[in-house]
């Protein structure tokens, strides 16, 4: 069982219904035990950071994904907000975050060279693998994947980079680091390759 | 850097697609669940379902066909076509819809544009705007006034005055669809669709007009357009999405590869 954490926000019903197309059974929850005894764990959603951080600490789970699923080694899975929560802080509503890979989350510039730069960025972008890693087995290399973003994450540690994209600028697109992974982009809602993707998490063994 | 992205739109009726389709064998051209699937096997890059249903009774019945159309394809989807209010709004969302789309209802109401992008996120408000030129006035100084009701009512505002509003108000983008080129197949209205891209930060699809693949090519580039909505163009069968992404890419134009499709992992 695969549980999608339910923070009262997002499009959960999305990665629940890819999940099923690919024949992987998934229950959308915020019930503690239910996260702990969950096979693997997808953070999903589309939202602000503070909203997010708020809704996580008033239904307690935020300790619970810290303590019970990312520190006792279960698959962990982030998915657009799900990707910058674990980092220590967020310039969107100046968030305090779970603080689980060090660095921090900024917005795109308002312009680069001086041409404005539109944010957020919503739509396809290309995705360059920056280091090999299960969850891209079968996807080529450059493909293209759905964003829907104003913020990106920039973590201390180069090395958690797994993919970059580049919207004016050259950021983080996915991390990776043992049980832990996330992106960016919307893995649910980029075709055949973000399916490919999810299928990866969902059968490999971290 | 984005890929422009091509955008078939589906105009659907007492959950019916209305406009024939006659290329599709082994399809249910009037299902719009079918044809939201062939597309998603096409290559489209997100899909649009305008609901033209005329009674406020039968409009349970678009929400079916959202949540079908969400169990299928993985792909953005946006519906337009009806919603008034945030919970018309909410309803569709909740049912898998990525976006909405408002127009009529945001020129009688603009605070639906604000309470929108508050409720669920400016990423998820496309405000559509029907523009038909007018001669460059005070009143209209981008040379196009904004109609509603299917072209039949003015409203006195000027279209790239309300595109900043729209966004001031928190769209997340807008769609700008051309009265006067709707249907014509002489290509999208490029004059106001590059003013209004000019003007804003956010995305702009262009709408209305599209008949051949160099149609597109002005509008992602003379047009200055994210996005272009096409019909008539791709539900006839004369030009398919691949082959229109093969001139775009020919031509220079980023656009996404169209990967070979997986049924299921199964």
């Amino acid at each position: 069982m695969i549980a999608i954490v339910d923070y009262r926000a997002g499009n959960l019903t999305s990665v629940a219904s890819a999940l099923g197309h690919l024949g992987h059974r998934s229950e959308i929850t915020d019930r503690p035990e239910a996260i702990r005894t969950a096979d693997r764990v997808i953070l999903p959603g589309v939202g602000a950071a503070g909203a997010t951080m708020e809704n996580l600490r008033n239904l307690g789970l935020d300790r619970v994904l810290r303590d019970d699923v990312i520190g006792a080694g279960k698959p962990f899975l982030g998915i657009c907000i799900g990707i910058q929560v674990l980092f220590e802080r967020s310039e969107e509503d100046a968030a305090g975050c779970l603080g689980i890979i060090p660095g921090r989350v900024v917005r795109f510039p308002h312009a680069v060279d001086g041409r404005p730069l539109k944010a957020p960025q919503i739509g396809w972008n290309r995705v360059r693998q920056t280091r090999p890693h299960p969850l891209f087995a079968g996807v080529p290399d450059n493909s293209h994947f759905y964003f829907v973003n104003s913020y990106y994450p920039v973590p201390v540690d180069p090395a958690v980079t797994i993919a970059t994209s580049d919207h004016g600028v050259v950021f983080t697109a996915a991390i990776a680091r043992g049980n832990v992974m996330a992106t960016q982009f919307h893995l649910e809602k980029s075709g055949p390759m973000g399916l490919r993707m999810l299928d990866n998490f969902c059968r490999t063994d971290f | 850097m984005l890929a422009k992205r091509i955008i078939p739109c589906l105009d659907v009726r007492n959950g019916k697609v209305t406009k024939g389709v006659q290329f599709l064998n082994n399809v249910d051209v009037g299902d719009p669940v079918a044809m939201a699937r062939y597309y998603y096997e096409q290559g489209a890059d997100e899909i649009v379902f305008y609901d033209i249903t005329a009674s406020n009774e039968r409009r349970g019945i678009m929400l079916e066909v959202v949540r079908a159309v969400a169990r299928e394809i993985f792909i953005p989807f946006s519906v337009g076509g009806g919603l008034r209010t945030v919970e018309d709004m909410r309803a569709t969302l909740l049912a898998g819809a990525e976006k909405v789309s408002i127009d009529s209802g945001a020129v009688r109401n603009p605070r639906i544009i604000a309470e929108g992008a508050r409720a669920f996120g400016s990423q998820c408000i496309v405000l559509s705007m029907q523009v038909k030129r007018r001669p460059a006035s005070a009143e209209f100084p981008s040379g196009c006034e904004v109609v509603i009701d299917g072209g039949r009512t003015p409203t006195g505002r000027d279209a790239f005055n309300w595109a900043r509003e729209g966004e001031a108000l928190g769209a997340g983008e807008l769609c700008i669809n051309s009265i006067d080129q709707d249907g014509a197949k002489s290509g999208y209205d490029l004059e106001i669709t590059r003013m209004i891209a000019d003007g804003v930060g956010i995305p702009v699809i262009a709408s209305g007009g599209a008949g051949e693949p160099r149609h597109l090519l002005e509008g992602f580039t003379a047009g200055g357009a994210d996005a272009a909505i096409v019909a008539s163009i791709v539900h006839y069968g004369e030009y398919p999405i691949p082959a229109l992404k093969r001139y775009l890419r020919a031509h220079g134009v980023e656009v996404r590869d169209a990967p070979e499709m997986e049924r299921s992992a199964n």
